[in-house]
């Protein structure tokens, strides 16, 4: 009788969890239907009182109206950022990578002090230094430049310290074989450690592009001029000026969320499990 | 074969090997992190104007300026008023996400992939949405719409501070972004649960919510501890969304302006201030510092459970 009182009770609560993740999908989902929805209307589409699902017509058109639009340097923002979130993403891999290994498996005696300073820079807020970095950055003369976004950015604490569990963790057995073969720290890592250890990496990659894609604050602080301007920059001119082209306005934003939508897609997976095994939940 | 050479083959020398690996990182961790705080706390003391070599000495006066001043400490309120909104609201969402994805039978992934997709969205691209098109102030705007068919006026979102509904506004705009991040890391903590403590649970008659309270939670106490720390330095550091859903053609309200709002103004505004900059830059690093810690050894961070 109890069995079949919780079994009915299970079934209820199932339907209800459902109607409930499902209630929240199309609530999560909304903003993006919204962005494309409105990238393809026309002006009197979007400003109707009469709010319709979708628009009379899709206007393709605005896509390549804003290419062409000589106030707003979309191609170019494109340009940059892409660079940007490139360049950033390799070199985090490979400086915080070798940085996680190094200190996760060469002995040296000073090996926790240095871990230790690195730590401590995970208590300092990165936006709170934007003033001194700005302060730093522009006494290089590096104002407006893809170097003064670039720069400062490849070297984060917190990718060093997620390697730096990842590699602690990682099977001693298989480097122990190439030591053998008379290998090197250096050929270990990039023959037996690295190819071992294509999820983690992919984890971090897409982390740190997305971060650097959508960096905003470093950006507005660094590059006032048009010609280092990123793709989040452009739009946030669009964004707070005096006069809106809605429909080019939208269809600048999904332009700029496309690429990582669709790299997230497919990378989503190793974020998920980079996640579960970074032990940041632990 | 060279010494070098001979050096690094050698298994002796681990700490040019060390120096190898780990010299290029904390190199540059020294250049772009330690020298321009070192900086800034230098500049802090002097008066700055324009200019990034300090000139006048003032000794302890930016940080008194800063701390008399009640533009900075309101933005403090600020952002206080912002924490108490969104890390209880996000921990809470994303904790009751997790709870349900991870208990869905089928179809699974796919409600972990919807509400985890807003992380790859940008602030500046979510405050377009929601400024423009669901919290426009005018008719057209898809809420007013949605309250217009029950009959109620449209609501200027984000141009009224009293009601101060612009906090409705940044609130959920952070929410949508960042709530599939924290349910990823709740979702990970679930699944380090041991499944016998749910069958000990079920013999000893325990349902629902029982469960909840006194298996899954005790035993989310870890994640939990790291998601509101996370959610706590993530909202000290609110800028994007305040500054792009309340400025418009270069003007900036003086109310909600956040901690890094502020400083980005006073710093680089107009007046380029950076010694007044550098101190506010300075008391926020020692508050978020000390409110860290604080948290740390308050909710036990760092103990070792078992």
């Amino acid at each position: 009788m109890a069995v079949i009182q919780r079994s009915r009770a299970d079934k209820t609560g199932s339907v209800l969890r459902y109607v409930v993740l499902a209630i929240g999908a199309v609530l999560f989902l909304l903003p993006f239907y919204l962005l494309i929805r409105n990238g393809l209307s026309t002006e009197q589409d979007i400003t109707s009182p009469d709010w319709k699902l979708f628009p009379s017509t899709l206007h393709w058109s605005n896509l390549a109206d804003l290419f062409n639009n000589p106030a707003v340097p979309m191609l170019r923002s494109l340009v940059n950022s892409l660079v940007i979130a490139v360049v950033q993403t390799v070199g985090v891999l490979v400086i915080s990578g070798l940085a996680g290994y190094g200190l996760a498996r060469i002995p040296f005696r000073y090996a926790n002090a240095v871990f230790y300073f690195i730590v401590a820079t995970l208590l300092i807020p990165a936006a709170v230094t934007f003033v001194p970095s700005f302060v730093l950055v522009s006494s290089l003369g590096w104002v407006s430049t893809l170097r003064g976004l670039i720069i400062p950015g490849l070297f984060q604490a917190f990718a060093t310290f997620l390697f730096r569990q990842y590699f602690l963790n990682f099977p001693r057995e298989l480097e122990e074989a190439a030591a053998l073969d008379g290998t090197a720290y250096w050929g270990t890592f990039w023959r037996i450690v690295v190819p071992n250890s294509k999820g983690f990496i992919a984890a971090i990659a897409t982390i740190t592009f997305i971060g650097s894609w959508n960096a905003f604050l470093w950006p507005l602080v660094i590059a006032p001029d048009q010609s280092a301007w990123t793709v989040q920059l452009a739009l946030s001119t669009f964004l707070t000026a005096q006069t809106i082209d809605l429909p080019q306005l939208f269809v600048a934003a999904s332009v700029a969320i496309l690429p990582l939508v669709v790299m997230f897609v497919f990378l989503q997976r190793w974020i998920v499990e980079g996640v579960e095994r970074s032990g940041i939940s632990e | 074969m060279s010494t070098i050479q001979a050096r690094l083959r050698g298994r002796y020398d681990r700490n040019l090997w060390f120096a190898i690996f780990v010299g290029p990182f904390v190199l540059g961790l020294i250049v772009f992190v330690y020298v321009p705080i070192l900086w800034s706390i230098w500049l802090s003391f002097f008066n700055a104007h324009n200019t990034v070599t300090p000139t006048e000495f003032v000794g302890l006066g930016n940080y008194l300026d800063m701390l008399k001043d009640s533009a900075f400490r309101s933005s403090l309120l600020t952002f206080v008023v912002f924490a108490l909104f969104i890390v209880p609201t996000t921990f809470v969402a994303s904790l009751g996400l997790a709870l349900l994805v991870n208990r869905a039978r089928f179809a699974k992934t796919f409600f972990r992939s919807v509400f985890f997709l807003p992380t790859a969205c940008s602030y500046v691209v979510a405050s377009l949405i929601w400024k423009l098109s669901i919290f426009s102030g005018v008719r057209f705007g898809l809420m007013n719409t949605v309250l217009g068919w029950f009959g109620i006026d449209p609501i200027p979102w984000l141009s009224v501070t009293q009601p101060p509904w612009y906090w409705l506004v940044i609130v959920t705009a952070r929410m949508w972004l960042q709530a599939g991040f924290y349910m990823i890391l709740f979702l990970a903590g679930l699944q380090r649960i041991s499944p016998s403590l749910y069958e000990a649970a079920a013999i000893d008659g325990a349902t629902g919510w029982k469960v909840l309270r006194f298996l899954t939670l005790p035993q989310l106490r870890a994640t939990s501890t790291a998601v509101l720390l996370l959610l706590l330095i993530n909202a000290f550091q609110a800028f994007d969304e305040f500054y792009n859903l309340l400025s418009s053609s270069g003007q900036y309200p003086p109310y909600a302006r956040p901690p890094l709002v502020y400083l980005y103004y006073a710093a680089l505004g107009q007046g380029q201030d950076f010694g007044h900059g550098s101190a506010g830059a300075v008391i926020l690093t020692l508050l978020i510092a000390l409110v860290a810690l604080g948290q740390g050894r308050f909710l036990g961070l760092g103990r070792r459970e078992d």
